[in-house]
């Protein structure tokens, strides 16, 4: 009963915030307004591609992998033959970091790294996923 | 064998040098062709990208390509008749890049002919550049073959001069292969017309080998696998028999034949580029031609990159592709097809799988 309460609660703070309380209920707007979010983390996340901060010798990812290209984001989690297991593409990402860059590796949850994330994700966007594929 | 009068450093030393001579690539035309003079060698050096970080610091991994592909070059046998540098020496064209990057250049044993690359340019339009290689374009001839170096990385005037409120912004928006505020690569018409009094004076078989950074040829303009007036250049070139084009900027190899015009590309010694088809969103026209490279194994720093022992044959090219952690490759003028071919790939059957692009 006291759960039941706290939800109830909850419920009304969520509605005075503005924040919908039914699942699966949303506009065209609200479809457009979360692509703009994710667009965002897009723009960060090219920003980041040609940013020499990653690392510490003016090195950029993009040196290497213009729009993205070569990256493979579709064929992560894979076995990556070179580690000997089976690793998320953000592995790749600060083993790049950590070498070409001569750079300190990101935190996996940091929002710089999602950026990037987000951005090799639009990079190859339309194309099919091949998880393991070499 | 052993020499009692040589003592053990030289005996090491003579040693390493053989052992590394041995997985150099050979040349074969002296049994080829009958007449001598026409057939000899030079070695293509280019993209090394020496990139500056600060004081006396430069990023170690472009210059270890650099440095390796000036070693081997000098333990070719036969020794080249020169080497030409195919442009991006620098990565920002700054001072301490191109002397940085010229002073290992001049380690090697050989003439060295230069070509400007973007990455040379874009700081102070080719200054200083000048004073370390000469002219801009340039021909010559040797052994019968007329040789041209174009600067086909020009643009714009608009972008060139007027658009930019600094010379390092316009270096780095060039800089940026993947830039959309780049710009395409062009001759222009002055150095077109240049070209067609220097080759007005040459017998129609005369064979012409031109080099240029950029492809004289449209691959994809989005990385400015392009020169915009390549048609008009290509034009001028027709008149003759044999004519071959060779290029950098792509990092990877690339070959393609036009008309009468061979294309043949040189891989950097620095990094590699992927092929444009593995660009998801790009329209792009990489010849059917070429077999591609395999891609490149991040863990190897230097696989993908390599530099080029040429043979010159009778007027056509042989381009002996030195790959440092990969099988070396030769592209050579068939005389029977007509076209550039790969010695060992062009059968279907025998290309491997990261000869496959995604």
């Amino acid at each position: 009963m006291k759960t039941f309460f706290a939800v109830g609660l909850a419920a009304i703070a969520l509605v005075g915030l503005g924040i919908a309380v039914h699942a699966d209920e949303f506009t065209k707007e609200d479809a457009a307004r979360w692509q703009a979010e994710y667009m965002t983390r897009v723009e960060a996340g090219r920003a980041l591609w040609v940013s020499a901060d990653l690392g510490t010798n003016g090195v950029v990812c993009a040196q290497c992998h213009p729009n993205g290209a070569n990256t493979h984001p579709e064929t992560y989690p894979k076995f990556q033959q070179q580690l000997g297991r089976v690793i998320a593409l953000r592995e790749m990402i600060n083993w790049c970091i950590l070498n070409p860059l001569e750079g300190e590796p990101l935190d996996v949850q940091s929002p710089e790294m999602v950026a990037i994330e987000a951005y090799l994700a639009w990079e190859r966007r339309g194309v099919e996923l091949s998880p393991g594929k070499h | 064998m052993y020499d009692r009068n040589l003592n053990r450093r030289d005996f090491l030393k003579a040693a390493g040098a053989l052992a590394a001579a041995g997985s150099l690539p050979l040349t074969s035309v002296e049994l080829a062709f009958a007449d001598p003079r026409k057939n000899f060698t030079f070695a293509y050096i280019s993209d090394s990208h020496i990139q500056h970080i600060k004081g006396d610091k430069f990023v170690r991994n472009w210059d270890r390509g650099l440095i390796r592909a000036v070693a081997e070059t000098n333990l070719l046998q036969p020794k080249p008749d020169f080497v030409v540098f195919g442009g991006d020496l620098a990565q920002l064209g700054s001072k301490p890049e191109l002397d940085h990057g010229m002073e290992m250049l001049s380690k090697l044993d050989y003439k060295v002919h230069g070509v400007l690359g973007e990455h040379d340019y874009y700081l102070d339009l080719g200054e200083y550049w000048s004073k370390l290689f000469g002219d801009h374009y340039s021909s010559w001839d040797h052994k019968g073959v007329h040789f041209v170096v174009l600067n086909s990385i020009l643009t714009h005037d608009e972008w060139t001069f007027d658009r930019w409120p600094t010379a390092e912004q316009r270096m780095s928006e060039m800089a940026g292969l993947d830039n959309p505020n780049g710009s395409p690569f062009m001759v222009g018409e002055r150095q077109r017309e240049w070209l067609r009094k220097d080759l007005s004076r040459l017998k129609k078989n005369t064979p012409v080998v031109v080099f240029s950074h950029s492809p004289i040829q449209k691959i994809y303009k989005g990385w400015n696998f392009w020169t915009d007036d390549a048609e008009q250049v290509q034009e001028i070139l027709k008149g003759f028999d044999d004519v071959t084009v060779v290029y950098g900027h792509v990092h990877q190899i690339q070959y393609n034949q036009i008309g009468n015009i061979s294309f043949h590309s040189v891989m950097a010694t620095a990094w590699p580029w992927p092929y444009p088809q593995s660009y998801a969103q790009a329209k792009q026209y990489l010849p059917k031609l070429t077999i591609p490279m395999n891609r490149a194994d991040p863990f190897f720093e230097r696989d993908a990159t390599g530099w080029q022992m040429i043979d010159m044959d009778n007027g056509r090219v042989a381009l002996n592709y030195n790959l440092y952690d990969n099988k070396n490759r030769v592209v050579a003028f068939n005389a029977k097809s007509g076209q550039p071919e790969d010695s060992w790939y062009q059968e279907g059957e025998r290309q491997i799988p990261p000869q496959t692009h995604y």
